[in-house]
C-alpha cells in the first residue's frame, strides 16, 4: 500500500459525487425511481407509452404507403413488402391540392398562393415588433385586407370566383382569419359596453353576450343557414360565407368581450381616478391607461379565444362547407379510396395542431415581452 | 346674473354636458335597436306571409314519422314532435351529466399527474394535454367514433365479459337489462330514506364535533347505511328484481340494455376533450396555493391525507370552481356536435329531422336556442350557489 497518500487534517481533496447521483442513472433514479409511488408510476407509464407509440409509429411511417393510386393498391403494395397496411399516405397526396384550395378553380390558385403571402407579410409586423420597416409595414397590413378580398372573390379585372368554391385551408384561413380580426375590436367595444355608465348600452351589451355563451356555436349555425333569409328584404340573397363568417364573428366576439372584461376589471379604480384627475376624457383615459393595461393582461385569455375560434370553424362541415375535414369526407365518396378516413383526421389534426401550438407559443412570448413587473 | 343654462339650446347641452349627453346616446342607441328589431320582424313576417308559413307550434303535436335510435322514454315514429324534442333533451343530458363526471374525475387525475416530480408522467400527460387542446372536438368525436366503429368486432365475434353477461360490439355495448317487480319500489324507498340519513348524520357529527371534538367515521357510517338498508330490504321483499340478458339472434343482439356506438363516442371524445382544459384548470388551482399552507399544516401535526382534504383542496377549489363551471357549459354546448355523428339529441332530433320535416325552422330553432339558454342558465346558476358557499368569508 505504497501509494497510499496521507493529508494533513483539513486537506484531503473534494473526492467526486457518487457515480449513481450524477449523469444519467443519478437523473433517472432521482426524477424516476425515487419512491415507491414513483416506481409504479414510471413502470406503469412505460407500459402504456410501449403499447401506444410502437403501434402508432409503424402505422403512421413504417407500414405507411406513400405512392398508389386507390386503397386497393395501398393494400398490394403492404402485402408485397411483407407488412401489414398502415397509413396510406397516397391518398392525402393525391387529394392534396382538394385539401389546399377546396373547389377553387385550378387556373386561378395562384391567386390563393399570392394572397396568402400577403397574409403573412400584413402579419409580420403586426406581431413582432423588432420587424424591418415596421411603419410601412403597418400601413400595408391596414391595405391588406382589401387586397385580400379582391385576389380571393375577383372582379376588378379578375375572373371572379364564387365563394362557394372556397374549401380545405383556404377556408379555415379565411374563417379564422376573418374572425380574429374583425371579433378583437368588438370584443373590446362589447367589453366597454358591459361596464359602461349607461344602463341601457350596458343591459344591451350583457343580453347579447349572454344569449351568445349561452348557446352551442352549432345552434348559430343553422340559424344562419336556415333562418337568417327571412329576416332580410324579400329576395334578398345573401352569400352562405358571409353569413357564417358574421356569426362566428359574433360568437367570439361575445367570448372576447368577457376575456377582456377580466383584464379591465383587474385594474385598479386609482388608474380611472387618476386619468380623470390628469383632465383625460372617457376615450382618452381608455386609449392611453386602462386598454393597454386591460389588453396585456388578458393576452394568454385572447390567445385561447382565438385558438377556440380557429378550432370553431371546423364546424361548417355541419352547415355544408367544405373545410379541410369536410373535404377529406366528401373525397372518401369516391369508391376507389373508401374506408381511409382515419389518414384524413391524422391529416388535418396534424395541421391544426400546428397552427394551434403556434398560436400558443406566440403568447408565451407575448406575455414574456410585455412582462413589465418584477 | 342671468340663468345661462336656461337659454342655452338643447344641442349645446347634448354636446357639452356630461349627462345630458350620456341620455341622449342611451336614447340613440335604444331607438336604433328597436327599429332594428321592427325591421328584422317585419322582414320576418312579410317573408313567411309570402310563403304562407306563419309562426306557429302546432305541428309540435303532430305525428313526427321518424324513429330515433336510442330513447329513454317512450317513443315511436308515431309519437308527436314534443315527444321527440324531449328525447333529444334527455339524450343531451345524459351524454352532458356522463361527461361531466368522467371529465371532471378523469381531469383532476391529469391536472395531479401534470404536477408530478415524476419526469417521465409529467411529459406524457404534458404531451396528451397539448395534443387534446390544440385539435378540435369535431375531429376528436370524428376519430374517436371511427376508431369504436372500425376497430370494435361485429357482433358475431361480440367480445365477451363476465360469460355471456356484457358484450362489446361495434353496434354497442350490451348489459343485462333490470327488470322492477313492483316490490322493489321498497327497495328503493328505503335508498332514499338511506340518503337522507346520510345527510342528517353528517351534519350532526359536525355539530357534535364542534362542540365536543369527538369525531365520527361519517363516510363509513353513511356508505354502511346506504348500502346495507337496501340490500336487506331487497333480500326481505324476495329479490324483487330480474335481469334480462341479451343474446346473439341472427346478425344482431337482442334484449338486454343496449349503449350505443354513437354514445360511446360521443361521450368518450367529449369527456377526453373537457378532461385536458380541466387538467390545467386543477394545476392552476393548486399550484395557486402557497406552499406555506401545507408547512403549516405539517407543522400543526396534520397529517399529509387530511392537509390535503381539509387545507389545500377547499383553498384550491376557490380558483378551480369558476373555470370548471365554464367547462360543463363547454361540455353540454358541444355536445350538439352529436349530429356529426348521427347521435340523436336536440340538434339532431326537433333541430334537424323535425325541422327538415316540417319546414318550420323558426320555431325549431326557437325552441332549441331557448333550451341551450335554460340549460346554460341553470349551470351556471348551480355553479354560483356552489362557488359562493365556498368562497372565502372575509371579516
Amino acid at each position: 500500500m505504497s501509494t497510499e497518500q496521507t493529508y494533513a487534517p483539513g486537506t484531503h481533496p473534494d473526492l467526486p459525487p457518487p457515480s449513481n447521483t450524477i449523469g444519467f442513472v443519478g437523473w433517472v433514479r432521482g426524477n424516476l425511481l425515487n419512491s415507491t409511488t414513483n416506481i409504479v408510476i414510471t413502470v406503469l407509464t412505460v407500459y402504456l407509452l410501449y403499447l401506444i407509440i410502437p403501434p402508432l409509429m409503424s402505422w403512421v411511417f413504417l407500414d405507411a404507403v406513400l405512392q398508389a393510386d386507390s386503397r386497393d393498391d395501398c393494400r398490394a403494395i403492404a402485402k408485397e413488402a411483407g407488412h401489414p397496411m398502415g397509413a396510406c399516405w397516397a391518398f392525402i397526396g393525391k387529394r392534396f391540392e382538394l385539401f389546399v384550395y377546396g373547389f377553387y378553380p385550378a387556373a386561378e390558385r395562384w391567386r390563393v398562393n399570392i394572397a396568402f403571402f400577403i397574409m403573412l407579410a400584413a402579419f409580420y409586423p403586426v406581431l413582432f415588433d423588432h420587424a424591418p420597416y415596421r411603419k410601412q409595414g403597418l400601413w400595408f397590413a391596414l391595405l391588406a385586407p382589401v387586397i385580400l378580398v379582391w385576389l380571393l372573390i375577383g372582379g376588378f379585372g379578375l375572373e371572379p370566383v364564387d365563394t362557394d368554391k372556397f374549401g380545405g385551408f383556404l377556408l379555415t384561413l379565411v374563417i379564422g382569419v376573418t374572425g380574429i380580426v374583425v371579433s378583437l375590436p368588438i370584443g373590446i367595444a362589447l367589453a366597454l359596453g358591459r361596464q359602461s355608465d349607461m344602463p341601457a348600452l350596458r343591459i344591451i351589451c350583457i343580453g347579447f353576450i349572454e344569449f351568445i355563451r349561452g348557446v352551442p356555436l352549432i345552434t348559430l349555425l343553422f340559424v344562419a343557414s336556415t333562418m337568417l333569409n327571412y329576416f332580410l328584404p324579400p329576395g334578398t340573397t345573401f352569400d352562405l360565407l358571409l353569413r357564417v363568417l358574421i356569426m362566428v364573428t359574433l360568437f367570439s366576439s361575445a367570448y372576447l368581450a368577457e376575456v377582456v372584461r377580466g383584464g379591465l376589471q383587474a385594474i385598479p379604480k386609482g388608474q380611472t381616478e387618476a386619468a380623470d384627475a390628469m383632465g383625460l376624457k372617457y376615450w382618452q383615459s381608455m386609449r392611453l391607461i386602462i386598454l393597454p393595461q386591460a389588453l396585456k393582461i388578458s393576452i394568454p385569455g385572447i390567445v385561447n379565444s382565438f385558438i377556440g375560434l380557429y378550432k370553431d370553424s371546423t364546424l361548417v362541415i355541419i352547415i355544408g362547407l367544405f373545410d379541410p375535414l369536410g373535404m377529406g369526407r366528401a373525397s372518401l365518396a369516391d369508391t376507389k379510396w373508401q374506408g381511409l378516413s382515419t389518414e384524413i383526421y391524422v391529416f388535418v389534426a396534424i395541421f391544426f395542431f400546428i397552427s394551434c401550438f403556434a398560436m400558443a407559443r406566440y403568447s408565451l412570448y407575448l406575455e414574456k415581452k410585455l412582462h413589465t413587473g418584477h | 346674473m342671468s340663468d345661462t343654462s336656461s337659454n342655452t339650446s338643447l344641442l349645446y347641452r347634448i354636446v357639452n354636458d356630461k349627462e345630458m349627453r350620456s341620455v341622449a346616446i342611451q336614447v340613440i342607441t335604444i331607438a336604433l335597436l328597436f327599429a332594428f328589431l321592427f325591421y328584422v320582424v317585419r322582414n320576418a313576417m312579410v317573408n313567411l306571409e309570402a310563403i304562407g308559413k306563419g309562426y306557429s307550434f302546432k305541428f309540435l303535436s303532430e305525428a313526427s314519422n321518424y324513429d330515433i335510435n336510442q330513447t329513454l322514454i317512450e317513443y315511436n315514429s308515431r309519437s308527436p314532435h314534443y315527444r321527440a324534442a324531449m328525447v333529444g333533451i334527455l339524450n343531451t343530458l345524459l351524454v352532458a351529466v356522463t361527461g361531466v363526471v368522467i371529465a371532471t374525475a378523469l381531469g383532476f387525475v391529469l391536472g395531479v399527474l401534470r404536477l408530478s416530480t415524476n419526469w417521465l408522467i409529467n411529459r406524457t400527460v404534458y404531451v396528451y394535454i397539448e395534443y387534446v387542446r390544440n385539435v378540435p372536438v369535431l375531429l376528436h368525436i370524428l376519430l374517436m367514433h371511427g376508431i369504436v366503429v372500425n376497430t370494435l368486432p361485429v357482433p358475431k365475434n361480440a367480445m365477451n365479459f363476465a360469460d355471456g353477461t356484457f358484450f362489446l360490439t361495434n353496434r354497442g355495448f350490451y348489459t343485462p337489462k333490470p327488470l322492477f317487480e313492483p316490490a322493489m319500489w321498497a327497495v328503493f324507498i328505503t335508498l332514499f330514506i338511506a340518503v337522507c340519513f346520510a345527510w342528517w348524520f353528517r351534519r350532526y357529527a359536525q355539530k357534535v364535533q364542534d362542540q365536543t371534538g369527538k369525531a365520527y367515521p361519517v363516510f363509513w357510517i353513511g356508505l354502511a347505511a346506504m348500502v346495507l338498508g337496501p340490500t336487506l330490504v331487497y333480500f326481505l321483499a324476495g329479490s324483487p328484481m330480474t335481469f334480462e340478458y341479451a343474446a346473439l339472434k341472427g346478425f344482431n343482439f337482442k334484449g338486454g340494455l343496449v349503449i350505443r356506438p354513437e354514445f360511446i363516442a360521443l361521450t368518450l371524445a367529449l369527456s377526453l376533450y373537457t378532461a385536458a382544459f380541466i387538467a390545467e384548470i386543477v394545476r392552476a388551482g393548486i399550484q395557486a396555493i402557497s406552499h406555506g399552507q401545507t408547512e403549516a399544516a405539517y407543522a400543526l401535526g396534520i397529517k399529509p391525507g387530511r392537509t390535503m382534504s381539509l387545507v389545500v383542496i377547499p383553498q384550491a377549489l376557490r380558483v378551480i370552481i369558476p373555470p370548471l363551471s365554464s367547462q360543463y357549459l363547454n361540455i353540454t354546448k358541444n355536445s350538439s356536435l352529436a349530429i356529426a355523428i348521427g347521435y340523436m339529441d336536440i340538434v339532431a332530433t326537433i333541430g334537424g329531422i323535425s325541422l327538415n320535416q316540417t319546414g318550420r325552422e323558426m320555431e325549431c330553432m326557437t325552441i332549441v336556442l331557448a333550451l341551450y339558454l335554460s340549460f346554460s342558465l341553470m349551470i351556471s346558476g348551480f355553479m354560483n350557489w356552489y362557488n359562493k358557499k365556498m368562497k372565502l368569508v372575509e371579516r
